[in-house]
This record gives C-alpha cells, structure tokens and sequence, in this order.
C-alpha cells in the first residue's frame, strides 16, 4: 500500500517541537523574571561586563541566516536547487560565525575567572552570582540549540544533494528553517536581557 | 499530495524584512544608552516583540498559513506569560 | 496471499500473527504497527509495576509497627523515593496513553496506524533508556537517591546519593512522554475518519487529545528544571542555592509548575476509559457529551495555574496563598460534572453487569473520595496541619491509584478480547476485582485518620498512638496484592487458553468493535464513513 504524504502533519509536528523547546527556554525566563526582581540593580551592573558590541554583531549574524534559510526555501519552491545549496551554507557559516564569537565572548570571561563557582564569582554579590550563572546557562543551552540547529540543516544539504529533497517534495527544508528560526526568536530575547539591561 | 497553493515569499520581500530587524536592533541598542529608568528594560523587550513578530509572520510563514498555527502560536506565548506572571505574584507580595 | 476484499477479514492475518519479514522478538521490538508498540509498552509498564508495587509493600510492611522492623531510615528513604520515581514517571505518566492510546486511537478515529509510527516505536525505546537511566542510580556509587520522587533542593543537590543518573532518568522519560503527545496530537488532527467531525469523535480520544497538549506544553519545564538541578551539582550555579542568592522555593514553583499538570497527564485518558465504558454499559447515549469534551479542556487548561497548592506552607506570599487556593477550587468544577454525566448516563440505562462495569463504578466512587480529600487540602487553613501527613499520602493514592490505576484495569477487562481475541473467566476476574477493591479501601482509608492526627509521610518511624491504624493498612496492602495477582493470573490464562473472544461481546457502538478481534495489522479493510455521533445507541 502506497504511502499517502501529508506534508501538514510534518508541518505541524515541526510546530509542535517548537513549543516544546519555546517551553524548555521558558523555565529559564522565569528564573531570570524573578531574580532580575529580586536583584535589579546587580543586574543593570553585571550587564557592563558583557560586550555590547560583539552581542550586537551576533545579533545582526543571527537575524541574516535567518533570511538566508527563508530564501533558500524560496529558492527551492522556484527550482533552483543550486542557488538553495549556496543559501544553506552560507546560514552554516553564519551560525558557526555566532559560535566562533561565543567562544570568544566565554574564553574572556572564563580568562578573567568570571564563571560559575570560581573563587572571584564567589566573592560577588549575590545577584551578580544570578546574572552570570543565567548568562552562562541561557547562552550555552542557546549555543547547544544552535548545533542542532546546524546539524539539522547539514542533513538537508546532504538530502537536496542526494535528490530526496526536491523542488515537489521539500517539507524537511521548511521544518529545517522553522527550528533555525526559533533559534533565532531566542537570542532575540537574550540580548537585551543580558547585554542591554544596563 | 497538498493541494493548497504553495505561496511563495520573493526574495526581496525577505531582504526587506531583515532590513528592518536590523534597524530595529540598532534602535533597541540606541534606546539603552537612553537613561529611561525602568523603561529601559521595557522598551528593549518590547522590540524584541516586534522583531520576533517579523520572524514569526514572515520567515515562518505565520502569516499564510492556516490560521490555527497563529492561534496556537499565540496560545503557548500567553501560556508562558501567565505562568511568569504567577510566579512573580509570589515574589512580589513576600 | 489472497487479496480478497470481501467484507470478512478472516483471510487477513490479525496484528498477534502478521509476518512482517522479521525473525522472532525483532518482529515485535522493531515493528512499527501501534497495536505491537501498545504491547510492548503495556510489558514493560507491568513489570515495572510490580517492581514499584514490591517496594510499596516492603515499605508498608516496614510501617506495621514502630521502629525499624524491617529496614533502617536511609533505606525508606531509597524506597519511596525509588517507589514515587518508577510510579510517576515510568507507569502512571506513560500509563494509559502509552498502551490503550497507542493501541485504540488509531481504531476509534478510523486510522490504520498513528501519524508517525516510527517515532513512535523510537518513543518506546526513549522510554527503555530513561528507565535504564533510574535503574543505575540504584546501584552505582553514592547509593538510590533518597530525596523522594520530587528532588527538592536544597537536599538535591547536597545528598551524596546517584542523583543524575535518576534525574537524567526522568529527563528522558519525559522526552520519551512529549514524543507521544506529539504522534497523537498530529493523528488526531490529521487522520481521522472521512465525516468523523470534532464532536463526533468518542471521549477516549478527545482525552487523549487534552492529555497531548499538556504533555508538549508542560512537560519541558520540568526538563529544563531537572538540568538545573544537574547545574547546581556539576556547576553550583546557585538558581536555588541560599548562599548564591538562590531560592529553594523557585525550584518548588519549577518543579510544580510541571507535576501538577502531570496528574491531568493522569487522570484525563482515565476519565476518557471510563466515558467509553460507561455509555456500552448503559447501552445508552452519554449525558452531556459537548459538557465532557469542554470539562476535558478546561481541566487541561486551568490546571496548569494551580501548582503552588502543593507548596502552601512553603513560604510563597499570602496573595499568591489564596490565588492559588481559589484556582484549585475552580478546577474541580469540571471534573464534577465528568461525575454527573456518567451517572446520568447510566440513570434509565439498560445496564450490563460485567467486569468493565465493576471497575468504572468503584472508579467512580474512589475518585470521588479521593478528589473531595483534594477540596480539603486545597483550603489554606486545613492544609497547614495536613501538609506532608499521612491525608496526603491518602489523597493522591485515592484519585491516582484509585483514578488512572483502576482506569488501566478497567481498560485492561474492557477491550481484552478485542485486543487478544480470548476472553477471560468472568468469575475469577470478579473476584479479583473485588478482593482488590476491598484491599485497597483498608490500605488506604486508614491513612486519612493518620493523618488528621497527625502522622507525618516519608518517615520510616512513628509514635505509638498510630500503631493500630498502620497494622490495618499493610493487612490492606496484603488483601489488595492478593486481589492484583488474581486478576493477572486470570488475564495470563486467558491469554493461553481463554475461550475465543467475540468481535463486539458488549455492544459497543464505537469503531474499534467493527474490526476483527484481534485486529488485523492494517485495521480497516476499508475506511469507515462515518455519518453518526459515536454512542448512537438509537
């Protein structure tokens, strides 16, 4: 018996996925909402150690592979199987830029002692100790989405390359873009509340 | 086999969009350095809002789709708001 | 092979027998056929259930009398904690949707298989790891996690016992529990029946649809909260650490935030079973079916704003106190009216006195008794002096044990000869049930008195003015052990040498009664078209 394709219910078990990863971040959002309560002026302070710069660059490198996976489907829809491989890549190399710039961000920090239980942490304020155990929690489950991510998309390219995806059949391509995306929304809440609550 | 038309999103519409989140990323960068007070936080969150309206429209496809993935869209975000908003109902009157 | 396509199904082979070019056990553990997985899943929930259940008993036997009569305090410890963690999340959480859903959704919607058969069969083996996960923490190093099932911190990331393996166990049982809800949500939605409209869809499945939604929607806090909990060990992170600027009561709200829409995770597909039974067993119509499919939603939704009821004496704020306690009050209205329902539907039935029916009644009864014991521990007064007592212990086993245990027998009697094609002996299950019955009502009831008293839970010692009640309690578990052992033996036997069992033996109207018993692999020979509402017993 044939199998009958039902591109919706890919579709919408792709959505439903989301939730659940919407819901995982959640959990942290609501320790966040609390000791941002609790400690507001630590927060505001502990925020200046953090670069604005290289956040705001990430954010810029995050949002364009954002667009570049939304042409690729496009690409795919017109047929143009090609200019949808050199779309994806170029979204590979993007997120593995943002990682590339993550390392660097935490290589700092962690240089200058700044981590979860070192000596210096401990000799913080409290809502400091909050701040950066969030910050490294929030961004390194955002960083380990992000290889999911990518590892996601790897797979679609090897599928286009292989003909399994095609310009009739490219609801994975889509799905690959929606999870990319999601990725995406979260560091769009991240960087304001860790770099621009100053 | 879906029989609904396939819309397709034109190239440019997307640059477009990423034009304006990126404006509006700066915006929430030039906003901070604002001395607004608590508001500070509030705006930079409420941009983030908008860019991932943007997002959620447009690059996922909301916004052509069957309207119940809107509604459920929407759901889970109030969801999650009420349970923060609950949360935080415990740690404002202690 | 014959390719008749006759209305008889009889040259079909049924799904026990079906060849699908696999040898042996790798016929079964590598099928993606949702009535093989139901199975699979309903062996591995038995077996654990009666490693969950030895523990009980042990841990009651060691309650017959003061002192340690059996086991030190760490030990108790290990064991309700080991007791809660393989009852909560390996059976009653999985329970109901992971075996009669996997297996009857697809029948009663008019489906051959679910929407994602493979992920469904990759769910079992999610399933498989997470308990392997927790049946490591027992043996491994710093010895069975003795913080209880609800890891509370600080104590959870203090205690030297196998805390992260046990934790890592209920992660990726959790997974294993959001893939499921994920297949049916997506079945439900996609795959019914050519006319088989929302409000014509049978109760069982709208439960299952209500109990999905919770498993995505709710389940991932508590991943996230568990991760945080490995944080503080591996990391000291600090989020619920008081010397960091923790707040061990945030863990609480996180941890709850969660558990409490798990028992709706419960209890849903149970009160869904007894919808099922109910209207065959009246042979008529259910009352207020467009009432039961709106309590299922809205049990589903507001029971995710009434968590901090389990936390009233923690120390959370007086507004949340009685916001909390109001919102527990509004959530029991709707379950009331799943109870005025079935029993209207039964008023002027024609009434089948059989198994099914024995135990959707007493369901009915104990959950009732146990969901009005809620009521009491939901008003603020009273819950501070019976917080962590013995009336809770009653409680939640009364409307859990009472509610999704006794739906799982009652689902197990129902549609066993659809499910095997044998029937079992009537009498014996009978009398099962009712030895059962009364072993569970002398194990439990004594612990409402225990507990206004004053017995605390999770201590493996008391004083002697609660002696006399703790000796009828574990005679209880004795008589209700006995009760559960006659009833699987009867099922087993059935199985080998049951007589043959009948395609609809209760004249139910619902689809899974117009397939073969057992059910071929793919269902339906051909589609149903449904036109009726599913109880039409006109």
């Amino acid at each position: 018996m044939e199998e009958h394709r039902d591109d919706l219910a890919s579709k919408t078990g792709m959505w439903l996925f989301l939730f659940t990863e919407m819901l995982l971040f959640a959990g942290l959002f609501v320790v966040y909402s609390v000791y941002r309560f609790k400690h507001p002026e630590a927060f505001h302070l502990a925020a200046e150690e953090l670069n604005v710069f290289i956040g705001t660059v990430n954010t810029i490198i995050l949002l364009t592979s954002s667009m570049t996976i939304a042409m690729s489907i496009t690409a795919m829809q017109k047929g143009s199987t090609k200019l949808s491989l050199i779309l994806l890549t170029v979204t590979v190399v993007l997120g593995l830029a943002f990682l590339v710039n993550k390392y660097f961000e935490w290589n700092t920090k962690i240089h200058h002692h700044i981590y979860p239980g070192s000596e210096i942490m401990a000799s913080w304020g409290q809502g400091d100790i909050l701040f950066f155990g969030l910050y490294y929690f929030m961004t390194g489950l955002h960083a380990f989405h992000i290889i999911i991510g990518l590892t996601f998309i790897g797979f679609v390219m090897v599928y286009i390359r292989k003909g399994r995806i095609t310009p009739d059949r490219y609801v994975l391509l889509e799905n690959s873009g929606l999870y990319w995306h999601l990725v995406d929304m979260i560091w769009i809440f991240l960087f304001p509340l860790f770099y621009l609550v100053t | 086999m879906s029989d609904e038309k396939t819309h397709i999103i034109p190239y440019r519409t997307l640059a477009m969009i990423l034009v304006a989140l990126v404006i509006l990323t700066l915006i929430s960068v030039a906003v901070t350095r604002i001395q607004l007070g608590p508001y500070t936080v509030a705006a930079a969150l409420l941009i983030a809002v908008v860019k991932s309206s943007l997002v959620l429209t447009i690059f996922m496809h909301l916004r052509f789709e069957n309207r119940f993935f809107a509604f459920m869209v929407t759901g889970v975000i109030l969801l999650i708001g009420i349970v923060i908003f609950i949360t935080l109902i415990d740690y404002i009157y202690r | 092979m014959s390719a008749t396509s006759t209305l008889t199904t009889n040259a079909e082979p049924s799904y026990l027998d079906y060849d699908n070019h696999r040898k042996g056990i790798f016929a079964w553990i590598l099928s993606t056929d949702h009535k093989r997985i139901g199975l699979l899943y309903m062996f591995t929930i038995m077996s654990f259930f009666f490693i969950g259940a030895t523990l009980g008993l042990l841990m009651k036997f060691e309650l017959i009398a003061p002192g340690k009569t059996i086991m030190n305090a760490q030990t108790y410890n290990a064991f309700f904690t080991l007791h809660g963690v393989i009852m909560i999340f390996v059976i009653v959480i999985p329970g109901l949707p992971a075996v009669f859903g996997n297996f009857f959704l697809p029948l009663m919607i008019g489906a051959r298989d679910v929407a994602f058969p493979r992920l469904n069969l990759f769910s079992w083996y999610v399933y498989l790891t997470g308990i392997a996960l927790v049946l490591y923490s027992l043996f491994a190093g710093g010895g069975a996690p003795d913080t209880g099932w609800t890891f509370y911190a600080p104590y959870s990331f203090k205690t030297s016992t196998n805390m992260l393996p046990a934790v890592l166990g209920a992660f990726v049982l959790g997974f294993s529990s959001i893939l499921t809800g994920l297949n049916f949500l997506v079945t439900i939605h996609r795959m019914r029946a050519p006319g088989m409209t929302w409000l014509k869809m049978p109760l069982f499945p709208w439960t299952l649809y209500g109990t999905a939604w919770i498993q995505i929607l709710a389940t991932p806090i508590i991943g996230i909260t568990l991760l945080m909990i490995v944080a503080e060990r591996t990391l000291h992170i600090g989020f619920f650490d008081p010397t960091l600027g923790g707040d061990p009561i945030l863990y609480q709200h996180l941890f709850w935030i969660y558990s409490h829409p798990a028992v709706y995770i419960m209890i849903l597909p149970a009160m869904g079973v007894i919808s099922e039974i109910i209207p065959t067993f009246s042979q008529k119509s259910i009352f207020g079916y467009r009432f039961i499919v709106g309590s299922t939603l809205a049990i589903a939704f507001v029971g995710y704003f009434v968590w901090g009821h389990h936390m009233f004496v923690s120390g959370m704020s007086g507004v949340a106190l009685f916001t909390f306690s109001f919102l527990t009050f509004l959530v029991a209205i709707p379950s009331a009216i799943k109870v005025f329902n079935w029993i209207a539907t039964m008023h002027k039935g024609s009434i089948l006195l059989d198994t099914p029916f024995y135990w959707a009644v007493s369901f009915i009864f104990v959950f009732m008794i146990g969901g009005l014991s809620g009521l009491v521990l939901g008003s603020l007064a009273t819950n501070v002096h019976l917080h962590d007592t013995h009336f809770v212990l009653a409680h939640f086993h009364f409307i859990v044990f009472g509610g999704t245990g006794f739906a799982f027998f009652a689902a197990l009697h129902y549609w066993y000869p659809k499910m095997f094609g044998r029937m079992y002996d009537a009498k014996w299950a009978n009398t099962g049930w009712l030895i059962f019955f009364i072993g569970f009502l002398t194990l439990y009831s004594p612990m409402f008195y225990l507990g206004i008293k004053g017995m605390p839970r999770r201590y493996y010692d008391y004083d002697e003015m609660f002696h006399s009640g703790n000796i009828v309690s574990t005679m209880g578990s004795w008589i209700m052990i006995a009760g559960i052992i006659i009833i699987v033996i009867n099922l087993f036997r059935a199985a080998k040498s049951g007589p043959k069992g009948e395609q609809d033996p209760w004249k139910g109207r619902t689809l899974e009664w117009t397939v073969p018993s057992p059910p071929p692999v793919e269902n339906f020979d051909k589609i149903p078209v449904i036109e009726k509402g599913p109880y039409d017993y006109s």
